[in-house]
């Protein structure tokens, strides 16, 4: 069976209780849910015989600004097995600015959350070591959110003495 | 043998004492290669047979700034990576120069960004600007001649922050940075 078809009805098999938006773009299958079951989909898509998503190319946000739940989250999968992309997508309130770590399911997630939370401020529930990744350490803002001026913040940045 | 017979036979140079050792200072700059993007690309291709940066006397590309006395800056410098770049001119003996290669080190260049510094004379003290996204290697052998120009020019009395007095040489103080 087209997997276009399949990991839509394997997962509502699986999740009865989760609301799966569904959305076939241009052949790209992206599925968008609630953020609670980020970790249990992630790992049956990883682990199930005819899925083998293996390989979790990226993880990155999406800041909408005004909209009500802030921010999306997106995982984009890939399965080397059948050589298929899959995209997830979580939204992310900014009051509860929290999703749990997959970083125990790919390790390789481990520095794509470290960038989005750096990028965004979008904390990961049980990740192994959530610094910064890109921007100093003691830097107090995150330059992708929409809120933030393109030349950053006068002086948020130190530079050595003349 | 007198002093007469004998440059009667070798023939003889009057000079200036200062403008002999600024000579022999011009012809032996040791660089720096500060290369931190693709500027060094452009930097390397100057110390190549075609450009062959040997000919001004300055193909000795020294890794430890103990060794140099001019600074190449090629590339974009962060603000992650300001403090490196000052710390490493920091370690180098007086007298030193700086040339800012390139749009992104003089100015920020195309990276009008809050991670890009706008300009490394921001936090340190540069003499030759050179343009060019990247340059050119000839345009970096311009900027190198400037240097030369300058260093030529100079006593050595006159270098920066060193003076000289009745009790010898005085170096100033290193400004390391401590804190990172």
């Amino acid at each position: 069976m087209d997997l276009n078809t399949l990991i839509p009805q394997k997962l509502k098999e699986k999740f009865p209780a989760t609301d799966f938006v569904i959305s076939d773009y241009k052949d790209e299958l992206t599925i968008k849910f609630d953020k609670i079951f980020i970790l249990d989909v992630c790992r049956f898509l990883k682990t199930d015989v005819d899925l083998l998503f293996t390989y979790c190319t990226d993880i990155t946000a999406i800041d909408w600004a005004t909209r009500k739940n802030r921010f999306t989250v997106v995982y984009n999968l890939f399965s080397l097995k059948h050589s298929f992309r899959l995209r997830l997508k979580a939204d992310v309130d900014e009051l509860d600015c929290k999703i749990d770590s997959v970083s125990s399911i790919w390790k390789g997630a481990n520095w794509q959350e470290r960038e989005t939370y750096d990028m965004y401020g979008i904390k990961f529930n049980n990740h192994p070591d959530l610094r910064r990744m890109y921007m100093p350490e003691e830097f107090e803002y995150h330059p992708l959110r929409k809120d933030f001026p393109l030349m950053g913040v006068p002086g948020s940045l130190p530079l050595p003495k003349k | 043998m007198g002093l007469e017979a004998y440059i009667k036979d070798t023939g003889f140079l009057t000079t200036q004492v200062n403008a002999l050792i600024a000579w022999a200072r011009k012809n032996s700059v040791w660089p720096m290669p500060m290369g931190i993007s693709c500027c060094a690309i452009e930097m390397m291709a100057v110390g190549d047979p075609k450009y062959d940066i040997a000919r001004f006397g300055s193909e000795v590309m020294r890794f430890t700034p103990r060794q140099c006395d001019l600074m190449i800056v090629a590339g974009t410098v962060t603000y992650k990576m300001a403090p490196v770049v000052r710390k490493i001119y920091d370690q180098m003996p007086e007298p030193k120069w700086v040339i800012a290669m390139g749009a992104c080190t003089s100015s920020g260049g195309m990276y009008r960004s809050y991670s890009v510094v706008q300009g490394i004379d921001q936090f340190l003290p540069v003499d030759i600007y050179l343009a060019g996204c990247p340059p050119r290697p000839d345009n970096l052998l311009h900027a190198l001649m400037m240097i030369q120009d300058k260093i030529g020019k100079t006593k050595a009395s006159q270098f920066k922050n060193i003076t000289i007095d009745d009790g010898g040489i005085k170096v100033p103080e290193l400004n390391v940075i401590q804190n990172n």
